[in-house]
């Protein structure tokens, strides 16, 4: 606030001070120089007039002569005046266009409106550093959720396409480098409603710095931090960085999930989607050889995951000596049928073009398929702007490397049981992931559901907290229709923390505790009828017991007598 | 010794010096103030305020508030001489001069304001 009007105040000392020269000359010389009145007697002009004349005549007004015709002295002087007092106010507007188009100047009126905004904002907010494919892509997410964000980005670009973008509700954005802490405290680090930190530009170095920044300014603030080296990753996780995500990693991970327990991967994707959109098939990838084309750090991730899983890979790679695969890959880009041959590509169950090129990777899928029509088809997605071809191409599997990692980050930030649910599941074997999946379908059809966390709290459940002191509620009670309790809630208990104890699929006979924390899955809208539940006493006696107690201090006191 | 300096401290006494000048005289005495010095007193105040722009201290906030209050006051004085003069037909009778002369010393207290705030501000600087 303060910083625009100082800065338009001592920008504009000059031309003021021009001003109020230029108005006291002309004001004086019109008192000083004797005039004539309509009767011929000599007359002087009054301050007043000569003020009226002048204010008149420096706008280029100019009303005539009053309120006597002037004498030539006086008209010799008015001339001199009309030249000053013109000049003087050009030279004064001239001087605040340029202050406005002035860059130093618009940046403060950005930065104040920006600050301004985050002010405004009364709710839980979190700060998404660079908005990039990922950026863009979970700020959305977030968006669809009724969950705010501030967006920081060094890219003007970048910035306008926010402004442009249809958001569900309005996204204030700064186009600033978010590793400068004065920036990040202008987006609201500070702020009361500030729930956690995000960096995901895509330099290292500034990541390291926002989630420094944010950990020593704010150190209860969640902070998720992307990284591409291990170098950084460690640094990050010296200081307690939250959750990092290192992009490759987490991409190579997903793809060897993917085929080595496909109902494990289809868990992943269907909790971690975006509610209510319709549920992706389950992949049944091929056991056998496999071809890898490119083998930088994503096709490098890919590779040790597929040879975790004990899969014998080809690797297909245009520059051996810098990746550091001489001696054991077929030379080639992977996009002319020879080099796929060379890497029998005839007698391989899939393919994986992952180099970090889309129209290479859609070519190399395509050849590749018309040398052999029933190979498994894996690409990888560099831009999120590409979604039509990839879709249009029709691929078994497509690595959306975005897209997971704004999946991964939304699920820890809205669900933060869920992380720690689809790290026990993976521990679990796919069998049982599988089953797992068929009851989720049972409840909610073909929709991705809704996941929620449930905390036992003041806060969460009061109701059932009260209740809890006098009684044992077990799970399978409270999920129940609070309209009719015969009817079961559809939804399932996915995961159970008690302290440190940590329960996978909680049966429904398990007695609930103060403090326990619950990840459920579910129909949309179930959420606010287990918080009905869990809030209003009078809902839950009626779900515990199907007793309809009247309620109010009238009736409360009026039932006690009977 | 700072050009700036002498020029802001000069601005800033002399609003008062004239101001005083205006000021000074049998009360409600027309004859004993001077329209041209009043013009004076109001253009050398709207220079110093103009000067105290742009000063983020909390001393350079005062200052500009005195001066803005001084700048009304005297603005207030003036729109009273015309209006008597021109437009109700009085002319400048003792009650309007009373009026015009006090507004004038209000003016004169912040003027006096902004004088000892620059001295106790340079007082402060020991150098």
């Amino acid at each position: 606030m303060d910083k625009v009007i100082f800065l338009f105040l001592r920008r504009m000392r000059a031309p003021l001070l021009v001003l109020i020269a230029a108005y006291t000359i002309a004001v004086l010389g019109l008192v000083l120089i004797p005039g004539v009145d309509d009767e011929g007697q000599p007359w002087h002009m009054g301050f007043f007039h000569a003020f009226y004349v002048v204010s008149y005549t420096a706008t280029t007004i100019g009303f005539g002569e009053v309120p006597h015709a002037f004498t030539d002295a006086q008209r010799m002087w008015t001339i001199v005046s009309i030249y000053l007092s013109v000049i003087a106010w050009l030279y004064a507007i001239g001087k605040i266009l340029t202050l406005l188009q002035e860059p130093a100047f618009k940046r403060a009126v950005v930065e104040q409106g920006f600050a301004r905004s985050i002010r405004r904002l009364h709710e839980p907010f979190y700060i998404v550093c660079g908005y990039g494919d990922t950026g863009s892509l979970l700020v959305r997410a977030l968006a669809r959720r009724d969950i705010r964000a501030v967006v920081i980005d060094r890219n003007p670009e970048r910035i306008d396409d926010l402004e442009l973008e249809d958001m569900d509700m309005y996204v204030p954005g700064l186009c600033a480098d978010a590793s400068v802490s004065a920036y990040l405290t202008l987006a609201g680090l500070l702020n009361r409603h500030c729930r956690g930190v995000v960096a995901l530009t895509d330099d290292d170095e500034a990541n390291l710095k926002i989630a420094i920044t944010s950990k020593l300014l704010r150190r209860e603030l969640p902070v998720i931090c992307r990284a591409e080296t291990r170098d950084v990753q460690n640094n990050m996780a010296s200081f307690g960085t939250d959750h990092i995500i290192n992009p490759f990693d987490t991409f190579g991970d997903r793809l060897g999930l993917a085929l080595h327990s496909p109902g494990t991967h289809l868990l992943y994707e269907w909790l971690t989607s975006v509610p209510n959109m319709p549920l992706s098939e389950p992949l049944y990838p091929p056991h056998g050889k496999w071809v890898l084309c490119g083998y930088g750090r994503f096709g490098k991730a890919v590779h040790e995951s597929l040879a975790g899983e004990g899969v014998e890979t080809v690797i297909i790679e245009a520059d051996p000596q810098r990746t550091g695969c001489a001696d054991r890959c077929v030379i080639g880009r992977g996009t002319e049928a020879i080099t796929l041959q060379a890497a029998g590509i005839e007698d391989a169950v899939g393919i994986v073009a992952g180099t970090d090129n889309d129209a290479n990777n859609l070519s190399i899928v395509m050849t590749a398929a018309e040398l052999n029509p029933k190979l498994f088809m894996v690409a990888r997605q560099n831009r999120h702007d590409n979604d039509a071809i990839f879709k249009a191409a029709r691929l078994n599997l497509v690595m959306h490397r975005s897209e997971i990692i704004a999946e991964d980050i939304l699920a820890q930030l809205t669900t933060p049981l869920l992380p720690l649910f689809l790290q026990q599941a993976r521990g679990q074997s796919n069998d049982w992931a599988n089953e797992v999946i068929s009851r989720i379908s049972a409840v909610t059809g073909d929709v991705v559901p809704e996941v929620w966390t449930l905390t036992l709290d003041a806060r969460e459940a009061p109701a059932l907290l009260h209740t809890l002191v006098t009684q044992d509620v077990r799970l399978g009670e409270v999920m129940r229709d609070p309209r009719e309790r015969e009817q079961l809630l559809p939804c399932i208990p996915l995961l159970l923390q008690r302290g440190s104890d940590v329960r996978l699929m909680p049966a429904e006979d398990v007695v609930l505790r103060s403090g326990d924390r619950l990840l459920f899955c579910g129909r949309n809208g179930v959420a606010d009828h287990m918080g009905r539940v869990m809030y209003n006493g009078n809902v839950l006696r009626y779900v515990l017991s199907g007793e309809e107690r009247p309620d109010g201090w009238v009736w409360r006191a009026l039932k006690a007598r009977d | 010794m700072n050009l700036e300096k002498v020029v802001f401290g000069f601005f800033i006494i002399l609003a008062l010096t004239l101001n005083f000048g205006f000021f000074i005289g049998e009360f409600d005495n027309p004859a004993h103030h001077n329209v041209y010095e009043l013009f004076a007193v109001i253009v050398v105040n709207l220079i110093a305020t103009v000067l105290k722009f742009g000063d983020r201290t909390q001393m350079g906030a005062l200052l500009l508030a005195a001066s803005l209050v001084a700048d009304l006051q005297l603005l207030a004085a003036a729109v009273v001489w015309a209006y008597a003069q021109h437009v109700s037909g009085t002319g400048l009778d003792s009650m309007v001069m009373g009026s015009i002369v006090s507004l004038a010393g209000g003016a004169m207290l912040a003027n006096i304001v902004s004088v000892v705030l620059l001295i106790i501000e340079t007082v402060n600087l020991r150098r």
